[in-house]
């Protein structure tokens, strides 16, 4: 079968791969460009858990093709902290404990991470329904909307 | 299997045409990826239609709107005016899955998956919207009621593709709304679907068109709905004749989300709530 060259940035860099035309941009991240922060939960669309953006638009990398990539500008987790500095929602996470198995986790600080960049003084129901496609079977959510409602209010103040 | 970026749609028409095998045209991948991922459908050719150019345009069109067939749910939700003029169709966008979904899902792909209940599709109908179409022997204009034919079944053939959503002018005192019944409150499928569009003449409805998803093989226009309401100021004796009318149109499945007879039920009751909100809407606006 014969493989698609595609050329994308991710986090701010350029790459190249090859791909099969039916493989996922989870799949590439995962698999080709050995950035594994992306999760594999359902592959349907339905958990979340593949969260990045893409032109900064939030969507599920399963239900993407790599192919699809080609001149995009696509954030992972890996992006989201300052080299060993972290980002102020994953500082919270831990402080808060808004995770238990983690698999979760890296989708909803991508997801999390969008909402707050659009939208900087979210209500709880806000961030909730914004949340509505991470699904978390850990936690029962209640400490992750905590998290992010003070890192929110955090982040108000500093800027 | 192939994967083709065509950049215009005749192009992206004649591979359909000279295409072996499954074809399927590619918007935001939300129906075509789960189902290539669960084996259900195994495209052999693949047509990516969002390189193509102006597809991801929202534009005035003859005091409507001419809506791109890339533009996605959440491109619609961002869209003040549009959804100023037409809050029921960017509402019933809007219900389809998460944030991640929005990103990428749009109104054909939801028109053109076939599904019975989904959910842009009746606020489509209740608008009375319409989809140009492009095949090899050139172009035509067709309204979206005549698209579905059964489920996962549409009328155009596998060569022909869809170039963009017609929305009609809002015009003075009009007001839409779509409402559906689902168990949870985010992330499912819809059990009854409902939409309403309508025009008011000082209290008294003018115009009115209402449509039901998810209770019958395709989505419905139900003429019965809009007749018990037309020359009424929606009064209780309208509401019990729309309800009426809303659950005699119903010929729906029975599963575990919903039997016959409570599907039927919701129909009724959907079809009030939302030709309240439509009313209050038209009534609203000038
Ligand atoms: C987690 C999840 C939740 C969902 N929730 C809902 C929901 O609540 N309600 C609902 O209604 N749906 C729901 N869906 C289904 C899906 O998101 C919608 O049907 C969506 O609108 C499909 O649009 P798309 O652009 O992704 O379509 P695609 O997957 O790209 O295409 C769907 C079909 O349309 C055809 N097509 C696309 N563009 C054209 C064109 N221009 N001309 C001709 N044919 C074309 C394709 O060939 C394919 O057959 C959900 C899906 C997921 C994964
Ligand atoms: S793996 Fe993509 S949504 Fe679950
Ligand atoms: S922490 Fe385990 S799924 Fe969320």
């Amino acid at each position: 079968m014969s493989m698609i060259h595609v050329t994308t940035t991710v986090n701010g860099d350029e790459v190249e791969f090859l791909c099969d035309p039916r493989e996922t941009l989870l799949d590439v991240l995962r698999d080709r460009l050995a950035l594994t922060g992306s999760k594999e939960g359902c592959g349907t669309g339905d958990c979340g858990a593949c969260s990045v953006t893409v032109d900064d638009r939030l969507v599920c990398s399963c239900l993407m093709l790599g192919a699809e990539a080609e001149g995009k500008s696509i954030a992972t987790v890996e992006g989201i902290a300052d080299g060993e500095e972290l980002h102020p929602l994953q500082t919270k996470f831990i402080e808060y404990a808004a995770l238990q198995c983690g698999i979760c986790t890296p989708g909803i600080l991508v997801a999390t991470k969008a909402l707050l960049e659009k939208k900087p003084d979210p209500t709880e129901t806000e961030v909730r329904y914004w949340l509505a496609g991470n699904l978390c079977r850990c936690t029962g959510y209640d400490k992750i909307i905590r998290a992010v409602m003070d890192t929110a209010a955090d982040l108000r103040k500093a800027s | 299997m192939q994967y083709h970026t065509p950049g215009n749609f005749e192009d992206a028409v004649s591979i359909a045409a000279k295409a072996d095998g499954v074809t399927r045209f590619l918007a935001g991948g939300t129906d075509v990826l789960v189902q290539l991922r669960a084996d259900i459908v195994t495209p052999d050719v693949l047509i990516d239609i969002k390189k193509i150019d102006g597809v991801k345009d929202i534009a005035r069109e003859g005091g409507g709107w001419r809506i791109g067939v890339a533009v996605t749910g959440a491109e619609m939700s961002e869209h003040s005016e549009l959804e100023a003029e037409w809050p029921g169709l960017v509402e019933a966008m809007d219900l389809i899955g998460s944030t991640q979904v929005q990103g990428r899902a749009t109104l054909v792909g939801n028109l053109c998956n076939g599904s019975p209940a989904a959910d842009s599709v009746p606020a489509m109908f209740a608008a009375g919207a319409s989809v140009s179409i492009i095949g090899p022997n050139g172009s035509r204009k067709v309204a979206v009621a005549d698209i579905p034919t059964g489920p996962g079944r549409t009328s155009l053939e596998k060569d022909e593709a869809i170039t963009a959503v017609h929305i009609p002018a809002r015009g003075k005192n009009g007001g839409d709304a779509y409402l559906r019944f689902i168990p949870r409150t985010e992330m499912d499928i819809a059990v009854v679907g409902c939409g309403v569009n309508l025009r008011v003449d000082g209290d008294t409805i003018s115009e009115a068109r209402v449509s039901l998803g998810a209770v019958a093989p395709t989505v419905l226009l139900v003429q019965a709905a809009a007749d018990a309401i037309i020359g009424t100021s929606l009064d209780d004796a309208a509401m019990d004749a729309l309800a009426a009318a809303a659950s005699a149109a119903c010929n729906p499945i029975d599963d575990k989300r919903g039997t016959i007879k409570f599907r039927t039920h919701v129909a009724g009751v959907l079809a009030r709530r939302a030709a309240k909100i439509a009313y209050d809407r038209a009534r609203a606006s000038k």
